[in-house]
């Protein structure tokens, strides 16, 4: 049977504009053969919640080089709010070493700093969509 | 318009999607996208569900601006107090079979309305200007409840009479400043259109385009011809209650179209796309050994492309057995009438 393709949220959200590395992971997502689903910056957590469900992704990732991360564990809150505490967050840009642990402790699985590679983040990513996916209805559940 | 946690243990999950649970929506389109055998009773189950909506297709070349217009029609539909579902179909990359997905970028002010689905699909390989599981997206999308869907195609071309099958409306752009203007709307896709929008009129030489299009309705049958050709600009809103109301006269015409032939169209729709599918399935698992064996045959001039091409269909066929297994075509929870469908 074919496998159910990646698919991968790549947003930004607050006041932060800058996008080249959010642009630049959905190309290395895509070239990896996901399907990313790619926003502008200064996304509302309500959207992207909403893009999520519509969506249906495995993977949320975040970019953010100012002091966006900081609303982070609002986004995780409003996600198990919605049932979604399935799908797996990842976060990249600058994040100052001191704040990495209370996103993790928040739910975030992973965070990439500037230089990441592509095989890092490609790999990384496509472990934990595959793994949240596990989670989700199967075809068998909607036939019963 | 998530279900409380309590009733969810209790409901089944295609119960849940007839109730309109969004996130049981989504994730069936994807299983329907993933297709195969595995999601073949959940196509053959939703098909006893739908009926009621109603497809209005957006077509044009890429930058026409379809993305936008259909954010503004959204909008008015809102308005006029409708709720709206939209498919975004964009190409996948038939290298890496990636996609980035960007057409509900334009379409972010709907983002939080509950009101509003909007859901991206990779083409995944299919030409045509849609992706295969369009069709069972449709259905899934139909059974949840929405009552208009907005189907969003890829580009434009030649071969896009596909959409033309599956849409009630379709609503054809084009705008001036595209390059080689109205040639990128090929003869085959206004033949389609129901309605021909010029977008983008804020821009110099938009009345050329109109004039241009205008002439290439005497291309169209003598009793297509009478079609409107509206302008917009979907970026300044403007002409937005002319389209709708035009789409909306369409659709009560639409509407003539018994639930039944509707249903059977687009279970035609569904049928040829998963033939299309199942024979080039087939034909990639040619052997060497046989395709030599034609192209020989063809290139000593003893075969003719046409036989040859018989030939070829009659290999792939006895060589590899059926992908979907027999219980599949005949769904014993399925009213048999429906697999009638005269064709
Ligand atoms: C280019 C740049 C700009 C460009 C942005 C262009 C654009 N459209 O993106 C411009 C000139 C516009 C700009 C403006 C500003 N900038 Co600036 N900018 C930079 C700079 C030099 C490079 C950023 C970049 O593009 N890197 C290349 C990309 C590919 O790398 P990346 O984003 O880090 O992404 C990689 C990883 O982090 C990770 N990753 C990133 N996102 C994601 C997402 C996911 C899902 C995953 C898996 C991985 C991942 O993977 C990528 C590949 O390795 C940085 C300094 C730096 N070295 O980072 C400052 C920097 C980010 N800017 C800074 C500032 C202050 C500003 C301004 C406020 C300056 C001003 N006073 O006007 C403005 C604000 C702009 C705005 N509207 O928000 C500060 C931020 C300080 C902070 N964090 O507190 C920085 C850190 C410079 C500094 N040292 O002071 N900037
Ligand atoms: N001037 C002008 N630009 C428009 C209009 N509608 C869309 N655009 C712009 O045209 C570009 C392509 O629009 P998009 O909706 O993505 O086109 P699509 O590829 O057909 O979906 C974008 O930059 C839009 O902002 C319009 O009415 N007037
Ligand atoms: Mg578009």
């Amino acid at each position: 049977m074919q496998a159910e393709q990646l698919r991968v949220l790549v947003t930004k959200i607050g006041f932060d504009g800058h996008d080249r590395g959010s642009r630049v992971v959905a190309a290395y997502l895509r070239d990896a053969g996901m399907e990313v689903i790619y926003t502008p910056p200064w996304q509302q957590v309500g959207a992207v919640v909403s893009l999520a469900i519509q969506e249906d992704v495995d993977v949320i990732g975040i970019s953010s080089l100012a002091t966006d991360h900081l609303i982070i564990p609002d986004l995780m809150e409003a996600l198990r709010a919605a049932d979604l505490g399935h799908v797996g967050v990842v976060v990249g840009g600058i994040v100052p070493e001191i704040e990495c642990q209370a996103l993790r402790d928040a739910g975030v699985a992973l965070i990439f700093g500037p230089g990441a590679s592509r095989e890092d983040i490609v790999s990384q990513v496509a472990k934990l969509g595959t793994d949240g996916r596990k989670t989700k209805l199967t075809s068998g559940e909607f036939a019963v | 318009m998530l279900t409380e946690p309590a009733t969810k243990a209790k409901e089944s999950a295609f119960q849940r999607l007839l109730d309109g649970d969004v996130a049981v929506l989504a994730r069936a389109i994807s299983l329907l996208e993933t297709g195969g055998t595995d999601s073949e009773v959940l196509t053959n189950r939703l098909r006893n569900h739908t009926g009621s909506a109603r497809v209005v297709a957006f077509t044009g070349p890429p930058g026409a601006g379809k993305s936008t217009l259909i954010n503004a029609y959204v909008a008015e539909l809102r308005r006029r107090g409708h709720r709206v579902a939209v498919l975004a179909v964009d190409p996948s990359s038939p290298l890496t079979g990636g996609a980035v997905l960007g057409d509900r970028t334009r379409m972010g002010e709907h983002s939080a309305d509950a009101g509003v689905f909007i859901r991206s699909v990779a083409s995944r390989g299919h030409l045509g200007g849609l992706a295969s599981s369009i069709p069972a997206i449709l259905d899934a999308v139909d059974a949840a409840g929405w009552q208009i869907i907005v189907l969003e195609t890829v580009g434009a071309g030649q071969s896009e009479t596909e959409i033309a099958e599956i849409a009630d409306v379709n609503v054809v752009l084009n705008a001036p400043g595209l390059g080689d203007d109205v040639q990128a709307i090929k003869a085959g896709i206004l033949e389609i259109a129901d309605i021909l929008v010029v977008n983008k009129c804020d821009l110099p030489h938009a009345d050329r385009t109109v004039r241009q299009l205008q002439s290439m309705l005497q291309l169209r049958k003598a009793e297509r011809r009478n079609i409107p050709i509206l302008s917009t600009s979907a970026d300044r809103a403007e002409g937005i209650c002319e389209l709708s109301d035009a789409i909306s006269a369409r659709i009560e015409d639409a509407k003539k179209v018994s639930q039944e032939q509707y249903r059977r169209r687009r279970l035609k729709g569904l049928l040829c796309r998963r033939a299309e599918a199942i024979v080039r399935n087939r034909l990639s698992s040619l052997s060497e050994a046989d395709a030599d064996r034609i192209l020989e045959q063809v290139s000593q001039g003893k075969l003719s492309i046409e036989t040859a091409t018989e030939a070829l269909i009659a290999t792939v066929f006895s060589a590899v057995p059926s992908p979907y297994p027999q219980q599949v075509l005949n769904p014993k929870d399925d009213d048999p009438d429906n697999w009638d469908c005269g064709f």
